[in-house]
């Protein structure tokens, strides 16, 4: 499966190796010197950590989840917050014995909260934790090895 | 009779300061003092108790009192406080909570200033967190002060003056002593407390109206005078336009400021893991949305059996409607119940100013001596303990916050809190999330993203009705009004967004690749966290 990133096409134009602190220009003693090269190459692997198809993955499924239900939930606010400053009238319709569409409404922004806190970490349990731990630790043995294994 | 449930209230509270005092000194034995410790209390909460110390350190007096308050006078409107307060935190958990914790350190500016120039990035962020904690804690403060005159009856201005500055100086002691171990379990106390005489209040209005939810809202239409518009919005933010864009403003602000709340975004870093940071914000979600249902009861409760007019009579704003409704459920004035549950909720109130005041002022002090101390410093000075430093800037903040309050002793609690919610919404929730999910971001976007929301946030309030102009004003006899609402986070958000977005792209600066593509997979994986 290829997931179409635009961030990602962009990025393949070896950027990542113009990275090295600029050093030009002053003398470096040679143990500074092999601490900025570990520096740099640290900081390469973080390069091609994000190129990895883990990361993307990782990064896929969350975003796939949140962006969707940021626009949710924040429209579902919003609407509730101009329905009820704009649309009083329709708010205080009498829906059951004293409640109204108003109080429905409210409960309902408490409940589609609940109901969102629940999916969002029943996601990010059963699609997200792993990958990520497992990127985590790869990655930090790549950066220590990149910084020459005494960090 | 009167007498009585005063003198029991100043005892509860003394306990609860008693015991606060000594988790300080308990905490504080032995410790090296890292900054580590200082800031993030060692990292070592679990999810549980960081979740009860984010409700104890979210849930505010203003909350408790406040929005019971507003609902046992105008209704419906009082909820939509609450809805803004509850829903904010789905911002939290979706895009701040765990990305947070995975790519920053002690701060917020520490998240930022990862992909940047240090420096400026630092500093302005330092300031905007600094600002934002400095209006959050004069609300409090001003808020203790009033809580006194109502609680104790002693309506002088020497109590309320005594009020705040024994808050401050307490505020003070736990966070310079004990850092935020002693601060998060003092919030831990108070929220248990808070929740549980929330938990007590409610069943108790339950049981007076038989289980009966709707026969509870009845009554307090019915006794409100406002009939079926008491539960229905626009009796406080119905109005002319103005009003109804000012009430669409502050909803914005509130739900967008929380992500952005200094103290808030600290305690995520008390945790070891994000995964801990999410947990912990899904039990905050559980404990402060149970929370603002049982005042929601509460509000209508005291509209019912309390009633407006009497509330009304005892503070024009409707503060002291939960105080009153206790009094009335445990057996009305003169009785022993109603004695021990008004002074239950007075030194609940208390507890939850103190607790509140207490992760502000860690959080700003640890915005100062994190970000502005290590950045502005003359290199040739020796470098003092940035924990030190910290210790100092609580001390320093603490009587600003003191002056403030005795200052602004008059402005309305409810605005100021808001207010700091649109600051927080403008200045650092912008910065934040073009940090963490836009690839071209650069510094002086960072830095124009954080001063073109509190520049605007603030100037606007200055020229608003808020300041002069209108018989409300801190300066009624001038006028330079030119701004119509009182809350400016309808403009100023946008502002900040926008103003990111324009210092990036004028930027010759090329953002730099390989920081982002650190930031991004360190926050997403939690790889090289802390």
């Amino acid at each position: 499966m290829r997931y179409e990133d635009p961030w990602y096409d962009a990025l393949a134009s070896g950027w990542g190796e113009a990275d090295t602190p600029n050093t030009s220009g002053t003398e470096v003693p040679a143990a500074r010197r092999e601490r900025v090269d570990g520096a740099a190459a640290a900081a390469q692997v973080y390069v091609e950590v994000q190129r990895s198809e883990a990361f993307q993955e990782v990064r896929t499924r969350y975003r796939r989840f949140v962006i969707p239900a940021v626009i949710g939930f924040f429209l579902w606010y919003v609407a509730y917050v101009v329905t009820a400053t704009t649309a009083p009238g329709f708010m205080a319709r009498p829906v059951w014995g004293a409640v109204n569409v108003a109080l429905l409404a409210g409960l309902g922004q408490f409940l589609s909260t609940f109901l969102l806190t629940w999916a969002y970490s029943r996601h990010a349990r059963l699609h997200r934790d792993r990958a990520a731990l497992e990127l985590r630790w790869d990655t930090q043995e790549l950066t220590r090895e990149a910084r020459g294994g005494a960090v | 009779m009167t007498g009585n449930h005063q003198t029991l209230a100043l005892l509860l509270f003394s306990v609860f300061v008693a015991i606060t005092l000594g988790i300080t000194t308990w905490v504080s034995r032995s410790r090296q003092g890292s900054a580590e410790e200082f800031y993030a209390g060692g990292r070592l909460f679990s999810p549980m108790e960081n979740g009860f110390a984010i409700a104890g350190d979210y849930m505010s007096a203003a909350s408790f009192l406040g929005i019971s308050g507003l609902i046992s006078l105008f209704g419906y409107d009082g909820l939509l406080y609450s809805v803004g307060f509850l829903v904010a935190w789905l911002v939290v958990l979706f895009l701040v909570a765990e990305l947070v914790r995975n790519c920053g350190r002690f701060t917020l500016a520490d998240v930022i200033a990862a992909r940047m120039n240090e420096r400026p990035v630092r500093i302005a962020s330092g300031t905007a967190s600094v600002t934002v904690s400095v209006l959050y804690l004069v609300a409090q403060m001003v808020g203790a002060g009033s809580l006194v005159a109502l609680l104790l009856g002693d309506t002088g201005e020497a109590a309320q003056a005594w009020a705040v500055i024994g808050v401050g100086a307490l505020m003070v002691i736990y966070v310079s002593l004990g850092g935020m171990r002693a601060t998060t379990w003092i919030q831990i106390v108070k929220a248990v407390l808070l929740l549980g005489g929330t938990i007590v209040l409610t069943v108790l209005v339950l049981v007076r109206f038989h289980g009966d939810f709707d026969r509870l809202l009845r009554t307090a239409a019915e006794r409100s005078g406002h009939g079926a518009a008491f539960l229905a919005p626009g009796l406080k933010y119905g109005g002319d336009w103005i009003a109804r864009f000012d009430f669409i403003s502050l909803g914005l602000a509130l739900v967008l400021g929380t992500a952005g709340l200094p103290h808030i975004l600290a305690r995520f870093y008390t945790v070891p893991t994000a995964r801990a940071a999410r947990r912990s914000v899904v039990w905050s979600i559980g404990l402060i949305g149970g929370f603002y249902l049982m005042t929601i009861v509460l509000g209508f409760g005291a509209a019912a059996i309390v009633g407006p007019d009497a509330v009304r009579g005892s503070n024009a704003s409707g503060n002291t409607a939960v105080p009153l409704l206790a009094l009335d459920l445990g057996g009305g004035a003169g009785s022993t119940g109603g004695a021990v549950l008004f002074a239950i909720v007075a030194a609940v109130a208390f507890a939850t100013i103190l607790a509140v005041v207490a992760g502000i002022t860690l959080a700003s002090s640890a915005s100062v001596a994190h970000d502005l101390y290590a950045s502005l410093r003359r290199r040739s000075t020796a470098p003092r303990s940035e924990v030190t430093v910290a210790r100092i800037a609580a001390i320093g903040i603490g009587v600003i916050a003191i002056g403030l309050g005795l200052l602004a002793r008059d402005l309305n609690v409810a605005f100021l809190v808001g207010l700091a919610f649109a600051v927080a919404a403008s200045a650092n929730l912008p910065v934040l999330l073009y940090s963490l999910f836009w690839r071209g971001f650069t510094t002086r976007g960072a830095v124009w993203a954080v001063y073109g929301g509190l520049v605007p946030a603030l100037v606007l309030v200055v020229v608003s009705p808020v300041v002069s102009g209108s018989p409300q004003s801190i300066f009624p006899d001038v006028d330079f009004q030119i701004f119509p609402l009182q809350n400016p986070g309808l403009v100023s958000i946008p502002l900040g967004f926008l103003a990111g977005w324009l210092g990036t792209v004028t930027s010759a600066e090329v953002p730099d690749e390989a920081k982002h593509a650190e930031t991004e997979v360190r926050s997403l994986t939690g790889a090289g966290a802390v």
